[in-house]
């Protein structure tokens, strides 16, 4: 991992369609060079997938989003992670992380409704051996994604000329 | 009524472009490659620090030369980055932007009829400030086939026995040339040898991208001959603040102290606190920019290049100076078609010195949509006048 391939990590992370012309003219390298790197980073699990960030309120999909916090009793030998394994199978859990803190466990959870996140928490998430206690907070807005923005700031006006 | 504007009013010549200006004025969908600042806006963490205070209710007049705390830092800055010491209370001055410091640093050292040298291109100020003095200002050509960087040659053939100082700006705008230590040691040797003073407006120096920025006022025996000038405008994104610096030793620091304390008081106070939390923990947010800056800085001058428009790599600030020869059109002319056409504005080369006839200055501070956008307006304005 050089200056190089940290410079290509960003550029794909910002836009993953920049075509390889383009990626080699802003790393500064030849375009073979830039193909051979992204192999090798995808090989290596750097980079994990090409996905595109989806404002969905914009697009016009209601689905619901809820923040998941649980207290869970670690096992002796596998601390979280066999719990956390179970729980990452589930389509609905976006993301999942062991955080410090007042609680271990945080899920995003993603349904087509209330009702729906309510019930997957009710019925397959709390029931499950080692979880203590589960609260679950729905997200009413996102104003940030991954870096991105969703709120259009206008534009500040500066002066098309000056020395 | 007598004429009541004074004769060195009336001497300045009217700016090259304004007529560009009222061209754009009335265009809804202009890109701008024309202006010298940022598109960033200042780091978030700058503005929020600078906010509190006004809610701290720090709205009062700072000491003169500046605030403490904030020229303190920039003694640090100066020391950790470039390797160049200035006390903190004989040797700094806090000001209105690098502007005024050039304006102040002029005035501290220049008496009627002394000889002033400009290496040129360059932003346009030095010149009427010296002739504000009674100065006269003599260009230096720096040239495209040296990089546009200052030689000792050119800088020889320009002294007379009237001389008394030079001033430059490197990295540089226009052209993106900086001067590395070696070409500083040459025209060190002549300014010794001249006995002239140094005016180095430094304030591009957190913009190179190849290798670190060399401060002049390094080469011990032109320290104290150096007068340094540097500001937050362009490497913190903070150019409506206002906010400058003038380095030098303490008898020059003195001399322009009172005339800076006579003509701006003291550098606004907010924009002292906001300039003292980018130096405190704005690097980060800074480095982030100088790497966006070089993206931008690739994909520009290739692009130029593709077009036939012959630009070297400019190793720093954020402007690419490509020629137009090829064009056959005069600088003037390419930027004003440019702009009637194809709505794109740029700084026509001759402007900024006459080093820069048949080049034209693209600043590539803009984000890379819209140099991308800028490359095919100018790909087809070049196709519509073969």
């Amino acid at each position: 991992m050089d200056d190089k391939d940290r410079i290509l990590l960003h550029l794909l992370e910002e836009n993953c369609r920049t075509p390889v012309s383009e990626l080699a003219v802003l790393a500064e390298v030849s375009e073979q060079d830039i193909r051979d790197r992204i192999g090798r980073l995808e090989a290596a699990g750097a980079i994990r997938r090409y996905g595109a960030v989806v404002d969905w309120e914009q697009a016009g999909n209601g689905n619901v989003a809820a923040v998941i916090e649980l207290k869970v009793s670690p096992e002796r030998d596998f601390g979280y992670d066999r719990i956390a394994e179970r729980i990452a199978r589930f389509p609905e859990v976006r993301s999942l992380r062991l955080m410090t803190g007042a609680y271990d466990l945080q899920l995003l959870v993603v349904g087509s409704s209330m009702h729906e996140i309510a019930r997957f928490v009710a019925e397959q998430i709390a029931p499950m051996d080692r979880i203590r206690e589960t609260a679950t907070h729905i997200i009413m807005k996102t104003y940030k994604e991954n870096g991105t923005a969703f709120a259009g700031r206008e534009e500040v006006e500066r002066l098309p000329y000056s020395f | 009524m007598r004429d009541f504007v004074s004769a060195r009013a009336r001497a300045i010549p009217p700016s090259g472009i304004r007529r560009f200006f009222d061209i754009a004025q009335t265009m809804e969908d202009v890109i701008s490659l024309g202006v010298g600042e940022p598109d960033f806006v200042t780091p978030w963490c700058v503005c929020e620090a600078s906010i509190y205070s006004i809610e701290q209710g720090s709205t009062a007049y700072t000491s003169n030369k500046g605030t403490p705390q904030l020229r303190g830092a920039i003694s640090r800055y100066l020391d950790t980055r470039f390797s160049t010491r200035y006390d903190a209370d004989g040797e700094i001055i806090v000001t209105c932007g690098v502007s005024e410091a050039a304006d102040i640093a002029i005035r501290a050292v220049v008496d009627p009829g002394d000889e002033v040298l400009v290496a040129e291109p360059s932003y346009v100020s030095y010149t009427p400030c010296v002739s504000l003095t009674g100065g006269v200002p003599v260009t230096v050509p720096c040239r495209a086939e040296d990089e546009f960087r200052l030689t000792a040659d050119a800088l020889m053939e320009s002294i007379t026995p009237r001389t008394k100082a030079l001033i430059a700006n490197f990295p540089n705008n226009p052209t993106g040339g900086v001067m590395q230590e070696a070409d500083w040691r040459a025209v060190a040797d002549v300014l010794v040898d001249h006995d002239l003073l140094l005016i180095s407006d430094e304030v591009y120096a957190e913009l190179t991208y190849d290798g670190d920025h060399f401060s002049p006022a390094r080469i011990p025996e032109l320290r104290d001959r150096t007068i340094t000038l540097n500001g937050f405008s362009k490497a913190f994104a903070m150019t409506g603040w206002r906010i400058g610096y003038l380095c030098a030793p303490p008898e020059i620091t003195a001399a322009a102290l009172k005339i800076h304390q006579y003509v701006a008081l003291c550098a606004p106070v907010m924009g002292q606190v906001a300039a003292y939390e980018a130096l405190r923990i704005g690097e980060a947010e800074k480095d982030a920019m100088v790497r966006e800056y070089r993206l931008r800085r690739n994909l520009f001058v290739d692009g130029l290049n593709k077009l036939g428009l012959a630009c070297h790599l400019p190793k720093g600030a954020f402007y690419a100076f490509p020629s137009i020869e090829s064009t056959g059109m005069t600088d003037i002319e390419f930027a004003e078609s440019l702009l009637r056409e194809q709505h794109v504005a740029v700084v026509p080369g001759s402007v900024l010195g006459p080093s820069g006839a048949g080049h034209i200055r693209c600043a590539y501070a803009v984000s890379r949509d819209n140099l991308k956008e800028a490359l095919s307006r100018m790909g087809a304005f070049l196709g519509s006048v073969k």
